[in-house]
């Protein structure tokens, strides 16, 4: 079943055309990965599935519902959850607070539950909880966004780059985590990344964006043996 | 050799005292150009109109003083380690942090100091008087630290809230002869609809912009105060605003017949202290009331949102918050506070002007939540005293009252840029055992 499904999307900042017009869809259970250069609009298609800015051309569909004029708070308690760019966890804040903050349209007799899950997938969390969030360090903010994202019980997760400035080692571990939720749990997890390597590795499928157009897919591992994209993405640069 | 370097080279006596000259002299500058026509000229009253005074020498010696004060403000900046400035936020940090978790206990023995005030053998009606406007200002700072503390709405047009309460009291109590206790829940209503009045045009503003909306929004209910005239007595004001009763029991001196007054049906001899102390302790049950909600809604979900909110609002988009119902209820339960407050201003001095309504009183109370530590109950408490208690006790310095005041401002931006109280304190902290203590947390 088709989860989420971008059509022929254009999204504009002002008078820049950010996307010009993308097609990519991910499916129930995938990986899917998004990759491209700093500024070919990966953030802005993740930020316009919710609605900030609006599709100004085509259409957001999640589980066959239209989503395109939706607000974001709206969005969210469909079952998408979204871990966004800078990962913008609560600084002052602390580590349990923050996972409160996440469970914000979870029904409040799973919070308990939803709790252990994310400590036992980071159980660094679980030794920080009382911590502030601003305290953390760039890895453990990571974990902490992502745990967040879980505590609305989504069906989709979409992560915005969630190796950015992270060593190659917590970059790993925090992979290692998106595949367990997503072979254990069956999350639907929808990634957009610099870090070629590691997404296309763990992906399914992948798409590969070039100033706002998907410019190759396909599985994970065929890219990353494709030699433009190697040529582009891993060599060299990385 | 780099700039840097050469920098650090040059950093001796010579040429940093040039600098900080030339810093002193700019301040001195400026006091100058302020002093000349705030200081240096005066008008006065002469035969035949209005006539110019001279105080030159006035202008003098602010301006050698503030030479001299940046002068030493900054050789201490300069010659102190950048090691002890950080030691000291350290410490500084720790006593707030300290402060915060005295505070539990501080917490009930300051109000059964309050309690206990007006029977203390030094207490009089002027102290009584004190600690009533003390606590006034210490309900609309915990009202408004709802709005800036809580949810980061900064709010510079607070009175506007404080004014519709006052006013809504005023005209119900006088035209349709309610009870206070019937009217004050109707001027907070009427004031939170007027909070989500303001709430809706600003809601997409932030920072600089909405405090300029605000600034404006509350100049208007001034001048609407003072403009409709058919409908609130202009600048005459309203007068005759009744005095509240103790349950039915009116606090006068002289009682119709059949009727029986507080001191006849109590037994006592009459005494002008009896309403005194009644309002006292009216507004210190409206300010604990005020701080007891507060202090629970930040637990609760919609409490958590606003602190969210204040962090990081596209952060609390994504997760599902509703950033347009989150900021109205901010500023609909800030402004019912504030309501709250105007009534009991209303009653306490049964009359009111547009003029008790101005920016002034906006900005003194935005002054002691910024100066308490945005966000902090007890540092609301310590900057209401010190700034409204303090003006109080400086009384007999008239004119140099508002210097003190602004001194004090000065001085604890200075060395405490977030507040008196900057420390956060979590809501929720873990049980001995358990590994989510649930609605049990601090209060802060």
């Amino acid at each position: 079943m088709t989860m989420l499904s971008i059509a022929g999307v254009h999204s504009f900042y002002g008078n820049i055309e950010a996307l010009r017009g993308v097609d990519l869809d991910v499916q129930q259970g995938e990986i899917v990965t998004l990759i491209g250069a700093n500024g070919a609009g990966k953030s802005t298609l993740l930020m316009t599935v919710f609605g900030n800015p609006r599709a100004a051309v085509g259409s957001v569909r999640f589980e066959g519902q239209n989503i395109t004029t939706m607000l974001a708070h709206d969005i969210v308690r469909l079952g998408i959850a979204q871990s966004p760019e800078g990962r913008r966890i609560f600084p002052r804040m602390t580590v349990m607070e923050n996972l409160q903050m996440g469970a914000t349209v979870a029904p409040l007799e799973h919070f308990d539950d939803d709790l252990d899950r994310v400590f036992t997938l980071f159980p660094i969390l679980k030794a920080r909880q009382q911590q502030r969030g601003g305290t953390l360090s760039g890895g453990e903010q990571q974990m902490l966004a992502i745990a967040r994202a879980l505590m609305s019980r989504p069906r989709l997760l979409l992560l915005d780059e969630p190796s950015l400035g992270l060593a190659p080692l917590i970059v790993k571990q925090i992979f290692a985590v998106l595949k367990d939720i997503n072979k254990q749990e069956g999350m639907t997890i929808f990634l957009v990344e610099q870090n070629a390597f590691h997404a296309l590795k763990l992906a399914d499928r992948g798409y590969v964006m070039v100033n706002g157009r998907i410019t190759l897919s396909g599985g994970g591992e065929e890219l990353l043996a494709m030699p433009e994209v190697r040529a582009a993405y891993l060599e060299g640069g990385h | 050799m780099t700039v840097e370097a050469s920098r650090q080279a040059g950093g001796t006596e010579g040429t940093d005292l040039v600098a900080l000259l030339k810093e002193a002299g700019l301040a001195a500058l400026v006091a100058l150009g302020l002093g000349i026509s705030i200081i240096g000229i005066r008008t006065v009253t002469i035969p035949g109109g209005l006539g110019l005074e001279y105080r030159w020498d006035w202008v003098v010696i602010a301006v050698v003083s503030v030479f001299v004060g940046r002068f030493v403000l900054a050789l201490r900046r300069e010659t102190r380690s950048p090691a002890k400035r950080a030691e000291r936020e350290v410490v500084m940090n720790r006593i707030g942090a300290t402060v915060q978790r005295v505070s539990k206990i501080a917490g009930p023995v300051l109000v059964v100091i309050a309690i206990a005030l007006p029977w203390m053998p030094f207490s009089n009606r002027y102290i009584v008087d004190i600690a009533t406007l003390v606590l006034m200002y210490i309900m609309l700072g915990w009202g408004l630290n709802i709005v800036v503390g809580l949810a980061g709405l900064l709010d510079l047009g607070y009175v506007a809230f404080y004014a519709v309460g006052a006013y809504s009291y005023a005209l119900i109590a006088v035209h349709f002869d309610l009870s206070f206790w019937l009217c004050l829940p109707l001027a907070g209503l009427f004031a939170a609809t007027f909070g989500v009045l303001l709430g809706f045009p600003v809601l997409r503003l932030r920072g600089d912009y909405l405090a300029i909306v605000t600034l404006g929004f509350g100049e208007i209910i001034r001048v609407v105060l003072l403009n409709w005239y058919e409908f609130t007595r202009g600048p005459d004001g309203i007068s005759g605003i009744p005095r509240p009763s103790f349950f039915g029991l009116p606090f006068s001196r002289r009682v119709q017949e059949g009727e029986q007054s507080f001191h006849t049906f109590f037994g006592l001899d009459y005494s002008s202290m009896h309403r005194i102390m009644f309002l006292y302790y009216l507004i210190l049950v409206l300010a604990l009331i005020t701080n007891f909600f507060t202090m629970r809604i930040r637990k609760l979900p919609v409490g958590r949102a606003w602190e969210a909110l204040r962090e990081d609002e596209i952060a609390c988009r994504s997760l599902g918050i509703n950033p347009t119902n989150t900021k109205l209820t901010a500023f609909a339960i800030g402004a019912m506070f504030g309501g709250f407050a105007g009534s009991f201003f209303a009653t306490r001095q049964g009359f009111i002007s547009p003029e008790s309504f101005t920016f002034v009183e906006s900005a003194v109370i935005l002054a002691i939540v910024v100066l308490g530590g945005m966000g902090s109950q007890i540092g609301v408490v310590i900057a209401a005293v010190l700034l409204i208690g303090g003006t109080e006790l400086f009384r007999e310095l008239e004119q140099f009252r508002m210097l003190a005041f602004g001194g004090a401002m000065v001085l604890i931006m200075v060395w405490r840029p977030r507040g008196l109280l900057a420390h956060r304190d979590p809501t929720l902290r873990l049980s001995a055992g358990g590994q989510n203590a649930g609605a049990k947390g601090g209060a802060s």
